[in-house]
């Protein structure tokens, strides 16, 4: 292969793999997207001081922990394997799927798309970090309530986007299913079971609990509002 | 899954930021949101021996308003643009399309920036910057210079930026008076990325005649694409039904789709063809209305 058909289907399974198409086309250029990054450098032996294990502190539910760890750790692996804190989910490690959703200073992120590194000084709340004195979290609550899980693998994400999209709404922050009436000047829209739907979107339920997701943000909504 | 080791360096400032890259060249990548480059060094289609992360630089979270022209920075997010009512204001294409990309989670770390550094033609962003008519604010250490979003775009994730260069802010005209933008696309899922999206813009002349025209489209082809003798075609006349089939009949001509898993060339093509008719259609009636969006 040349070096520009190397590098254009190095490109191209990029494209694909984000497109979420890797059981195509991406897995098969793969093999061609490695030869092609696998230049001087690029390796493991390019390993510096920077790229070595160093302390990190990080702020997880309200407690700084200090922390060894190389560069590459993401902030999902930190608070799983280093903070030992396992409720955060990784269902893709790609952004896809929202299993992993953590707050940090408030904003819902998915947390396998950031490094650990990023996060020193940052406010990071887990699912773990919800309950107040064994009182779980009126989310929290809200999902038992309704049944808005079967397996469960989804809830930590699910409830930790909530929490957030929920202060979103409460803040005034318009979604692309707000109405024109909602958006003229209204503060805090009235979330309809599609406004929930369109900003719980980065959320995948694989068993489709979405209906009783849906019925417990209502009754959370219903309740503030 | 792990990326490949590499060096990390948080910016300390921009001419920090430009100095790291101009010593490391094409081995050391920006970071920014990491919305793109992270699944991608996740899944190892991606081994960057550095990064350079722009977060740390605060000063580079802006959007700020000059007569109608918005500048935003390298290292606003979308979620701070989407809910900027300056941007719905003065660029409702802008605001139109950031709910269509990706998911709150998403659009809390991502920057428009970095997705139009990366330059994926799929990318609804990059071709609102052609209909827009947007400009890219390039720096290294040696300088600065601007690049037209028509220059920028150079092919499938490739762009006019030389490997010590950083984009540092874009700036959008302002829309002139008796404008109408809209944005369209069809996606299999809300937040997904489009089989194929449509950017239009559209401004009346005193006699309510078409004055300009700009037409761009997404995914349907190597980089986001200009539907130039579409948008041609309706300068100077009436923007009626037929008029407007023409210039959809027209794009359907420019485009140059590949087809994915998800869809066919030929349905790609097609799309291009009714989602432009669409487009120009709610953009003209916005024109006429003077509501712009
Ligand atoms: C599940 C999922 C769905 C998505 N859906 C969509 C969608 O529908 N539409 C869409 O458009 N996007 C989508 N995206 C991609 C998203 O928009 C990314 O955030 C964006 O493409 C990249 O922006 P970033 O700030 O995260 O950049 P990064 O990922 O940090 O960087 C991307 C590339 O640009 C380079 N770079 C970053 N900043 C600069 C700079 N200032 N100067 C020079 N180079 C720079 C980096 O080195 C890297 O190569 C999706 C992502 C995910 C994970
Ligand atoms: S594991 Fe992070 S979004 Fe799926
Ligand atoms: S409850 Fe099983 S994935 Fe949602």
């Amino acid at each position: 292969m040349s070096d520009e058909n190397e590098s254009r289907a190095a490109r191209l399974s990029r494209r694909a793999f984000m497109q979420g198409a890797v059981a195509g086309a991406a897995a098969t250029a793969l093999p061609a997207a490695q030869a092609q990054q696998a230049r001087p450098g690029a390796q493991a032996g390019a390993a510096t001081a920077d790229a070595a294990a160093a302390q990190v502190m990080l702020n997880i539910n309200g407690r700084s922990q200090a922390m060894r760890i190389e560069p590459t750790v993401s902030l999902l692996d930190a608070i799983r394997d280093h903070a030992g804190l396992t409720g955060s989910k990784k269902g893709c490690d790609r952004g896809q799927c929202g299993a992993c959703t953590v707050l940090v200073n408030g904003r819902r992120i998915n947390s396998c798309l950031s490094l650990a590194v990023m996060h020193e000084g940052d406010e990071i709340t887990t699912i773990e970090g919800l309950e107040h004195g064994g009182r779980l979290h009126e989310v929290q609550a809200a999902f038992v309530e309704y049944d808005a899980f079967q397996c469960g693998y989804c809830t930590p994400g699910q409830i930790c986007s909530s929490v957030a999209m929920l202060a979103e709404a409460e803040a005034g922050t318009a979604s692309a299913a707000t109405s024109a009436a909602d958006l003229r000047g209204v503060l805090a829209p009235a979330l309809s079971d599609a406004e929930i739907r369109e900003r719980m979107s980065g959320n995948i339920c694989r068993c489709g609990a979405y209906p009783n997701i849906v019925a417990a943000l209502r009754a959370v909504h219903g309740k503030s509002a | 899954m792990k990326p490949a080791p590499f060096r990390y360096a948080a910016a300390q400032s921009l001419e920090h930021a430009l100095a790291l890259k101009a010593e490391a060249g094409e081995e050391a990548r920006f970071l920014a949101g990491g919305q793109s480059l992270i699944p991608a060094m996740n899944f190892r289609l991606a081994q960057p021996a550095m990064l350079i992360d722009l977060n740390p630089l605060d000063d580079l979270d802006y959007i700020t308003v000059d007569n109608g022209a918005l500048r935003i920075g390298a290292r606003t997010r979308y979620s701070r643009v989407e809910h900027c009512a300056e941007v719905a204001r003065w660029q409702p294409l802008l605001a139109e399309v950031l709910p269509n990309i990706a998911h709150p989670q998403i659009r809390n770390r991502g920057t428009l920036c970095g997705n139009l550094s990366n330059a994926d033609p799929a990318s609804e962003l990059p071709a609102v910057m052609l209909a827009a008519g947007a400009r890219m604010h390039a720096h290294s250490a040696g300088g600065d210079r601007w690049i037209a979003a028509a220059d920028f775009f150079i092919n499938l994730f490739e762009t006019a930026l030389q490997p010590d260069e950083m984009l540092v802010e874009i700036e959008l005209p302002a829309l002139p008076a008796r404008s109408g933008t809209c944005f369209i696309e069809v996606a299999r899922r809300p937040g997904d990325y489009a089989m194929a999206g449509v950017a239009a813009s559209l401004t009346l002349d005193a006699n309510g005649r078409c004055g300009s025209a700009s037409i761009a489209l997404c995914n349907a082809g190597p980089t986001p694409m200009a539907a130039a003798a579409a948008a041609q075609l309706l300068i100077g006349g009436v923007l009626d039904a037929e008029a407007i089939a023409a210039a959809a009949a027209q794009a359907q001509e420019e485009v140059e789709p590949n087809g994915n898993v998800h869809c066919t060339a030929d349905y790609q093509r097609h799309l291009a063809g009714v989602l432009t008719r669409r487009a120009l259609t709610s953009a003209a009636a916005r024109a006429r209305q003077g509501t712009s969006a």
